[in-house]
Order: C-alpha cells, then structure tokens, then sequence
C-alpha cells in the first residue's frame, strides 16, 4: 500500500516538473478528476469487464478441474490431451478472438471463451502437478484402507492437491483479466477493453489511464480474494510460516 | 488368523537393475501368535511386511491368510507404517478414522474407539490438533491409534516404537501387549531393537541381507505376561545374546 502511494507521489511529481504533455502521460490526479467526471460511465465498464473476468475464470476452474484428472488418469490419457492443451497455448488468443465472434456470435460467448482459454492453462498443470506428487506413502495408506479409484483421488490426491490447485486460481485469476481486455479490445461495446480503445481514439487519455488503473486494482483485489479464501477455507494450506504462492 | 508365507521372494525392478529384496523366505504365524522380525537395515523387514498387506505382490511363492491368497489389502488388517504416514490436512482424530471412513463403517462405536485409543496412547487433548503439531513420536503414536481402529485380526508393525523417546517405548511396548492380551491378534512386529523383539514376542525371525532370507527362528519360552523385570531372567540374556551374534557374526562381538 505504502509502495504505491511513493509511486503515485514520484508520478506526480515528474509530470510537473518535466512538463510533461498530458496525452503523453498525465498525472495521477488529472487522471482522478477525468475518471471521476464521467465516474457512472467507468463504473458500468468495470462491472461489464468484471462480469467477463469472473465467467471467464469460473469456467477455468469447472473445465481444469476435471481436466487435470483425466491428465493424470494414464498415460496413454496424457499422450493424447497434452499436444491438443499445448496448441491451444501456442494459438495467439487476439488473432483467434476475432474468428471466435464470427463462430460464435458478437456477444459475451467469445469473450468468456478468450477468457477462458488465457487463463486455463497454468490451472490446469498445477493441479494436475498437485494430483502427481502425492507421496506413495500415502497412496500405500489408501490402499491399506481398501480405499477405491474415486476414494483415493477425492480423499488423498486432491485434498493433497490443495496448495497446487490455489498457487494454479492465482495465476488463472490475474490472467484471467488479461483475458477479457484482450477479448473487449476485439470485440466489445463495453468493458474496460473497450473503454481505453475508445478513450484513447478520442484522446482522453486521461481517462484512458484511469481505466488501465483500475484493471489493475481489479487484478489485485480478485487476487486477494483467492489467498483469503485458501487461508479461510484450507489454513493448513496457506500454512502462516510459508510465503503464499 | 494364521498366515503362511511359502517360498516367497521379492524382485523390484529399479531402472537398470533389478533388487532381489527377499528370496526363498517361508514362515507360518499361528493365529494369535506375537511374531517379530529383526534384521540389519536393507535385509527386507518392510518388503515382506507389504507383501502379507497385499500392498506388493509376490514375484515368487506365496502368501495365504487362512489358505486364502493375499491379493489385495484385506479389511482385518492393520498396518503402522515406518513413517508416521498421517495425513497433514486431517486433524488427529480424523487420521485414526480414515479407515473407517475409507471402509464406511464410521459411525458412533468407531468414535468412542478411536477415542479411547488416543487415551491410551496419551494423544488425549490433542485430537483436534493437526499432524504438524505434533512431535514425531506424537504422530507415530496416532499411526498405531489408526491401525488399531478398526479391531483388526492381524497387526502388521514396522518399527512402530523406533521414534518414540525409551520411556514412552517402554511404556507403549506394555500398552501394546495389554492389547494383544485382552483382544488376541496375530502380530508381527518390525523392529531394529534386539531387547524389545525378545521382550514382546513368541518367536524371533532374524533376517539376513542380500539377498534378504530368514537366518534363523529364535523361540522365546518366557512366561506371559511380560514384563521389563525379565530382561534380568537367563533366557532373555541367552536369547538376546544368540540373536546379537547371528546379526553381527561371533567374530565382530568378540572383538
Ligand atoms: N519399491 C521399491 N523399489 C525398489 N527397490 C525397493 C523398493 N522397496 C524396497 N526396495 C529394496 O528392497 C530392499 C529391502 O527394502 P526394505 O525396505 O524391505 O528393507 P528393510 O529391512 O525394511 O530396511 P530398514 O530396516 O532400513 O527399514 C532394499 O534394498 C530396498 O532398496
Ligand atoms: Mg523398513
């Protein structure tokens, strides 16, 4: 907090005394009365970009989920999925986003799908690295207990999993919102994504920048809002004496 | 329950080369016979363990509880494993009732059980601690609750006392023959101290390495119960002594 309120200081203070020009980049607080002007306006962009983010990263977790179990599942499982994930990494999501909106229609569907396909990934491995790196002692244990396939995975590999699967929400979290300003930059009529596309075309940069700031204060609290919910729900997780991540 | 291990051996297969862990070992344990298993670090205590669980199969011989083959863990077993094996999201209490909740027979008596187990093994008070609470021999103590839960027939202990301080292994070692005394089990008991296999057990079965075999089956005729005041009778200093030499060879104890 205190780091931030420095760089805003030092921001300030270099606008004025370099002089520097407004569409260049304006200071903090021409970007605060801007923003706060048309503040209705910002408001109803971020709740649209919001809106997309969350989508976007609840279907990250429905998909990756399951995902990372069929992975780890076999062998012959993993052979076959792993080339189809990696080229879905390897495929630049703001040339695919266009087509997406010619498959699937100009509305919120390819910007979630975007979202989607950005923030996945990391998900997907960790879990499936959380779900691999059960210690055999315990699958012997689980054995031992005559524990079935869907007991040992419930009850040992995924509770295991735990750390990995939220070190795998944070990043999918902060991507996500990569995702959707990525989607709303190509096809959108609100959002964030949007707002700064626009903005910036009408040089109102300030406002542009106000927009950039508030996706990463968005970025930030959703983050924040992931390590709160592992230190809530699983404190033996989040475990005080380790650094999170 | 008696148990028959008949001409097993035991063969991993460790990348380049494969390690013979046991060969040619045969055993019978009579049911409710208190059997323990000595021998050098490497000569296959905990191999041969697995294979009566069932958790390994044999790569020779086999392995028959009540003439039926061991081919999968079975419900009246109990192991404690070498390490405490607790698992570290589940508190004290949940760890000793994983088997009945993996078996579904939790219910009200498993409860009471597993209470009284921690009692006895001095883990009251921190049944809602979890494992990283507590000290080693702490958690090796919830190990045992765990494999006593469910009342098994057989009882399989690899070094289930080897991180505990010597009082509380004294004080577990005669916990653990009350136990045996008022519900009968098969046992067989891993251990790296020659006094405790004597102290608790029908017979000794000491094991040598590479290839891991049985070296000898020592009898230990001491009157039951036991207690710690026997260590002083002439057949647990004979016993003792024979098994120290057959472990370390004559030569290397007179020297
Ligand atoms: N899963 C495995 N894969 C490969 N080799 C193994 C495996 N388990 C045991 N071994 C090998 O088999 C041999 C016997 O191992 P085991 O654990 O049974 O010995 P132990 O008598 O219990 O030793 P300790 O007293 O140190 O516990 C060792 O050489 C070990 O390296
Ligand atoms: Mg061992």
């Amino acid at each position: 907090m205190l780091v931030l309120v420095v760089v805003f200081a030092l921001w300030e203070a270099a606008v004025v005394f370099f002089k520097i020009p407004v569409y260049l980049l304006p200071a903090p607080s021409a970007i605060w009365t801007e923003t706060i002007q048309i503040g209705g306006t910002v408001a109803s962009h971020t709740l649209a970009t919001l809106n997309t983010v969350m989508l976007g990263f609840l279907a990250s977790v429905v998909i990756s989920l399951p995902l990372a179990v069929l992975l780890t599942s076999s062998r012959a499982m993993a052979n076959a999925l792993y080339p189809l994930l990696v080229l879905t990494q390897s495929i630049p999501k703001v040339a695919l986003a266009p087509l997406l909106v010619v498959v699937l229609g100009a509305n919120e569907l390819p910007r979630v799908v975007v979202t989607f396909l950005v923030a996945f990934f990391p998900l997907v491995l960790s879990t499936a690295a959380g779900l691999i790196a059960v210690p055999p002692e315990l699958i012997e244990l689980g054995k031992a207990c005559k524990a079935s396939r869907l007991q040992e995975l419930l009850r040992i590999r995924m509770p295991y999993a735990i750390p990995f699967i939220f070190s795998g929400l944070k990043a999918a979290i902060a991507l996500s919102v990569v995702g959707a300003v990525v989607a709303e930059f190509v096809n959108a009529d609100r959002g964030l994504g949007y707002f700064i596309i626009t903005a910036t075309a009408f040089f109102k940069v300030p406002a542009a920048w106000g927009a950039l700031i508030i996706l990463s204060l968005m970025g930030i609290v959703l983050f924040q809002a992931v390590v709160m919910i592992e230190r809530i729900l699983f404190p033996w997780a989040a475990g005080d004496d380790k650094p999170t991540l | 329950m008696t148990i028959v291990i008949d001409d097993v051996a035991k063969v991993f297969d460790a990348g380049d080369e494969d390690v013979v862990a046991i060969n040619g070992v045969s055993l019978a344990i009579a049911k409710h016979e208190f059997v323990a298993l000595v021998g050098p670090s490497g000569c296959g205590k905990s191999t041969l363990l697995r294979l009566v669980v069932g958790l390994v199969k044999p790569s020779r011989g086999r392995v028959a509880i009540d003439g039926a083959p061991v081919v999968d863990p079975r419900a009246d077993t109990g192991i404690v494993f070498q390490a405490p094996t607790l698992l570290p999201w589940a508190t004290i209490l949940d760890n000793v009732l994983f088997p009945m909740k993996l078996m579904g027979r939790m219910d009200a008596r498993a409860l009471k059980q597993a209470r009284a187990l921690l009692r006895l093994t001095g883990l009251e008070g921190f049944e809602k601690r979890y494992p990283r609470e507590l000290s080693g021999g702490m958690q090796q103590r919830a190990g045992i609750c765990r494999a006593l839960v469910h009342d098994p027939e057989i009882l399989l202990m690899d070094e289930p006392f080897g991180a505990l301080d010597a009082l509380t292994r004294e004080e577990m070692t005669l916990e653990l023959l009350r136990i045996w005394s008022e519900r009968p089990k098969t046992i067989l008991f891993v251990t790296h101290s020659i006094p405790e296999a004597v102290i608790l057990a029908d017979r000794v079965v000491v094991m040598s390495p590479r290839p891991g075999r049985i070296a000898e089956i020592v009898d230990v005729p001491l009157p039951r119960p036991r207690s710690f005041a026997q260590e002083a009778d002439p057949v647990f200093q004979d016993r003792t002594q024979h098994i120290r030499t057959l472990i370390f060879g004559r030569d290397r104890l007179a020297a």
